[in-house]
């Protein structure tokens, strides 16, 4: 079994200053979710609920020409149908959500269609009706007359001057001067440095190929679902699963024309989402059907309606050009890709050109991305939103040009690390990063040193990640026993909840299990952004920090009043409140202080609201060994290391699960995973057994090894970790099959019968 | 169309429920029952979310119809911990941190309790072919297969 490898390597502060962070607790909601009680978004029922259902489109790209609900209606058990006639409308405009921007006139139109259905599976309708089997049969009944127009589903039909467009009137943004003609190309951008004439001008050695990939999807386990109710004043309240109860908030109340105060948004454990569940798709149809019934309204969407309507990401495609001189310093880099957004303009193809080549100190770059639009469902975010298509392109010229220099992979990168004071080409000079000491782990690991099997190929690639800050609440509360309760406003979903409670038991100096994490809902914790960005520990977390700061402080406080001494004689210590420099008083535990809180000044809480600066951008190397069976073109994934600069990692064990599991992600990315349409625009594999996600068996055991170079911008040196670990995989497992093979692998997914063909082509 | 009145054994005890033809075991467990524990990710079998155990024998079962449950013996994740007292399988889970959002666990659980009954000594291939048919998104696997090996290993001993 691996992970013999694991080690945590400690630059500048670190290890062995803590108590309780570094350490791994049993996780406080772990007990819930390991005996089945814990609740997630479809096990909520509610006294006098109804079902409801969406009907969908069967076509990529038609005009709505009618909708005929009365039939529906007529059944018995129905209690409502809603079209988009139940919705306001809503203008253009963006506005920033996290890490990409939203337009509502977009989502509105994503949440149900108004005029023109854009995808199979794009929502037309929704009805509710008293069990879900009468709901379903009510769907059935809304007749939707469409006229049906020619479907667009690649970047390159899309991007043809004859193209259909799917939004008329749609000029390209980012052009200047603005083109005069509309198109399916929604914005070009680009970020440059240098320049890159003379950069190549320089080179001694040139690459250039071009690559692809297809869409797929976040394919979390738990699909989209929650309750919502509406009394007869007005008020709403949501129960449902997603990566932020503010998000939903917001997007309800504008979706749904309502004012926010009238809206309760309760959060159900989240069963996976890695960027999917950081828009709403059924909740504002939910709260519609119980304003029109006056009935709480479930809604619980099939995977097939997962995989049709929710969360891709982009298929990309692309090219790439690197200079060099012969001892490996890269002189230039190109890059030009389209992104295929989906039905409406947004895929994360700027966040490609910003993260790109990023890993690498390059005085001559520009990278150009296009947005383009199809007849697929509308991207949402999925885990590095951009990152992993661009390293993938970036990455595997990187290994052409290595190969072409005759060098090590390793050390090419080696030699063009970004380091500190590095200037990234989205614009700032990295502070402290921690690129370069993956690298040298990677070359000090037992797994880069071993050799290989005929038929076996190992790949090497980096990543890059900015992580997030941004506004998180908290606040921390003293039981009357000295026990502390941490309310925060983030959906915990993959153990955060742990990081919380351990950040607080190391600023309280106490024990962690006397330290209980809430996630609350809206109306018992100030606004939160959402979990996502990998900001969570980081900027919640910082909040978090201050928030015990403020007690701790408080706790001070007291025992000076209780000793009749300046709050500055009076330090906290190991729990404890101790008098400086004197012996006189006893130490006050926080229990102490705790149970004669009414007598000082009352109870005892801090809080705190910030939005934070200061995230520490992440970087990844990953080494993949694979064998190919030259026979059947299929590819066995036979080990694989992820080491990756995580700040300081708060609990290891969930740290190296966030590395192992966007790893597996990024495997099944490069191996198995595609969406098939068939010629007329529908989604052919909308289930897990043809949309294959790895398996168990499919994978060995993934090292972790995690490198500290703590961000100087948390009081814990806290780095955001959860997107990194999927940038780098596509790349690292093309690279090990293009080596095992001994020709490169340019297309994505690597499955069997293409990766045939490339094994007997002659190329 | 009237229901069926289905008596079955679940987790150790009698229980009643009335069904629909069309509904499946998990609509029962989950709506019927209140017995949530059981995951539907998919309801087509490939996800084993909603993994338990039917007469001794391991089913999806959103592919088991409720009718079928007639003098069944069925066991959930409910069932797994006696009292407050947690199975090695959960403990280990807990230690080895072998879940993160949470989602598929109680099916892994079910999963891994069928296996170690069957083959307490499983080699790592063996338990990964096991659960095959569970899928994980979260953690690529890795804790929760040492998780299953150290449970086993310490079932063995005990």
């Amino acid at each position: 079994m691996g992970n013999e490898e694991k080690q945590n390597k400690v630059l500048g502060e670190g290890k062995g200053k803590y108590r309780v962070i570094g350490t791994r607790p049993v996780r406080p909601d772990g007990v819930d979710k390991v005996t089945g009680k814990a609740n997630f978004g479809a096990d909520l029922n509610v006294a006098d609920m109804i079902h409801g259902r969406v009907v969908r489109s069967p076509h990529a790209h038609a005009k709505i020409k009618s909708i005929n609900v009365k039939k529906a209606l007529a059944l018995p058990g129905v209690k409502a149908v809603i079209t988009a006639a139940d919705f306001p409308e809503l203008g253009p405009g963006d506005i920033a959500a996290g890490e990409v921007t939203v337009s509502f006139h977009d989502m509105s139109l994503t949440v149900i269609a108004r005029k023109k259905a854009l995808y199979d599976g794009h929502a037309i309708a929704a009805v509710a009706a008293t069990t879900p089997e009468i709901a379903a049969r009510a769907a059935e009944l809304i007749e939707v007359e469409y006229q049906v127009l020619k479907p667009v589903m690649t970047w390159k039909q899309a991007m043809d001057p004859t193209a259909p467009l799917l939004h008329e009137g749609q000029i390209t943004k980012g052009v200047k001067p603005a083109p005069e003609k509309p198109s399916n190309v929604a914005a070009r951008s680009e970020f440059a440095l240098g320049d890159l004439a003379a950069g190549f001008a320089e080179a001694e050695v040139i690459v250039e190929h071009e690559f692809s990939t297809e869409t797929v999807h976040q394919g979390y386990i738990e699909p989209h679902a929650c309750v919502a109710s509406m009394s007869a004043d007005g008020m709403a309240t949501v129960w449902a699963s997603s990566q932020g109860q503010f998000m939903v908030r917001a997007y309800v109340a504008k979706l749904c024309g309502m004012d926010i105060s009238k809206i309760k948004v309760i959060p159900a454990e989240i069963g996976g989402g890695f960027g999917g569940k950081t828009v709403v798709y059924l909740e504002p149809l939910a709260v519609a059907l119980a304003k029109k019934s006056g009935r709480p309204v479930k809604m619980v969407m099939t995977r097939d309606e997962v995989f049709r309507a929710t969360g891709p990401t982009s298929g990309g495609h692309g090219r790439c050009k690197i200079g060099a001189k012969k001892d490996g310093t890269i002189t230039a880099a190109d890059l030009e890709m389209e992104y295929e957004a989906g039905a409406f303009p947004g895929s994360p193809v700027m966040l490609g050109c910003m993260t790109g080549t990023t890993p690498y100190d390059i005085k001559n770059m520009r990278a150009v991305g296009y947005d383009v639009v199809v007849n697929r469902p509308k991207a949402a975010a999925y885990r590095a939103p951009g990152a992993p298509v661009a390293a993938f392109i970036v990455e595997s010229t990187m290994d052409m040009l290595a190969d072409k220099l005759g060098m090590c992979p390793l050390e090419l990168r080696l030699k063009n690390a970004a380091k500190e004071g590095t200037k990234a080409p989205y614009g700032p000079k990295f502070l402290a990063i921690g690129y370069e000491d993956t690298l040298l782990a990677a070359k000090a690991s037992k797994h880069w040193n071993t050799p290989l099997g005929p038929n076996q190929g190992r790949g090497i690639a980096s990543g890059f990640w900015f992580n997030i800050g941004g506004n998180s609440s908290a606040s921390v509360a003293l039981n009357e026993d000295g026990t502390v309760i941490v309310v925060e406003g983030n959906p915990d979903i993959g153990g955060s909840r742990a990081s919380m409670a351990m950040m607080t038991a190391e600023v309280l100096g106490i024990d962690v299990s006397r330290v209980k994490p809430l996630v609350a809902d809206t109306e018992s914790v100030p606004y939160s952004d959402l979990t996502g960005g990998s900001r969570v520990t980081f900027a919640t977390g910082k909040a978090v920090v201050e928030a015990a700061q403020d007690v701790v402080k408080q706790l001070r406080q007291r025992a000076a009043k209780i000793w009749e001494v300046d709050i500055d004689q009076v330090e906290w210590k190991d729990g404890m409140a101790v008098a400086i420099e004197t012996d006189k008083y006893k130490p006050l535990s926080i229990a102490d202080i705790a149970r004669m809180a009414g007598k000082t000044g009352g109870p005892i809480s801090g809080k705190a609201n910030i939005n934070a600066a200061g995230a520490g951008p992440g970087f990844g190397t990953h080494i993949c060994d694979v064998e190919v069976d030259p026979e059947t073109g299929y590819v066995k994934v036979l080990r694989y290391t992820a080491i990756q600069d995580v700040g300081t990692a708060i609990h290891p064990s969930y740290v190296e699960g966030q590395l192992q599991g966007g790893a597996a992600q990024g495997i099944g990315w490069a191996l198995n995973e595609e969406y098939v349409y068939s010629k007329e625009g529908n989604l052919l594999n909308t289930g897990f057994l043809d949309y294959r996600v790895p398996v168990a068996s499919d994978l060995p055991m993934i090292d972790a090894i995690l490198v500290e170079c703590p961000n100087p911008g948390h009081p814990y040196g806290v780095r955001g970790v959860g997107e990194v670990p999927i940038v780098p995989p596509l790349a690292a497992v093309a690279n090990a099959v293009s080596h095992a093979i001994g020709k490169r692998v340019d297309s994505l997914p690597i499955s069997p019968p293409k990766l045939l063909a490339k094994i007997q082509s002659k190329g | 169309m009237s229901k069926h009145h289905i008596s079955a054994t679940i987790n150790g005890d009698p229980a009643e429920f009335l069904c629909d033809t069309q509904q499946t075991l998990l609509d029962v467990l989950r709506d019927e029952l209140n017995l949530t524990g059981s995951k539907e990710g998919c309801g087509s079998g490939d996800c084993g979310a909603c993994s338990v155990m039917v007469n001794d024998r391991l089913v999806c079962s959103c592919l088991v119809l409720g009718v079928e449950a007639q003098g069944a013996t069925i066991n959930t994740i409910e069932g797994v911990a006696e009292g407050d007292q947690l199975h090695t399988i959960q403990k280990h889970f807990l230690s080895e941190a072998a879940l993160q959002c949470g989602i598929c666990t109680p099916g892994f659980i079910v999963a891994t309790k069928a296996l170690l009954e069957k083959n307490p000594n499983p080699t790592e291939t063996e338990a990964r072919y096991w659960l095959a048919g569970n899928l994980c998104r979260c953690t690529g696997y890795d804790k929760i297969i040492k998780a299953v090996m150290n449970a086993a290993a310490e079932m063995r001993g005990a």
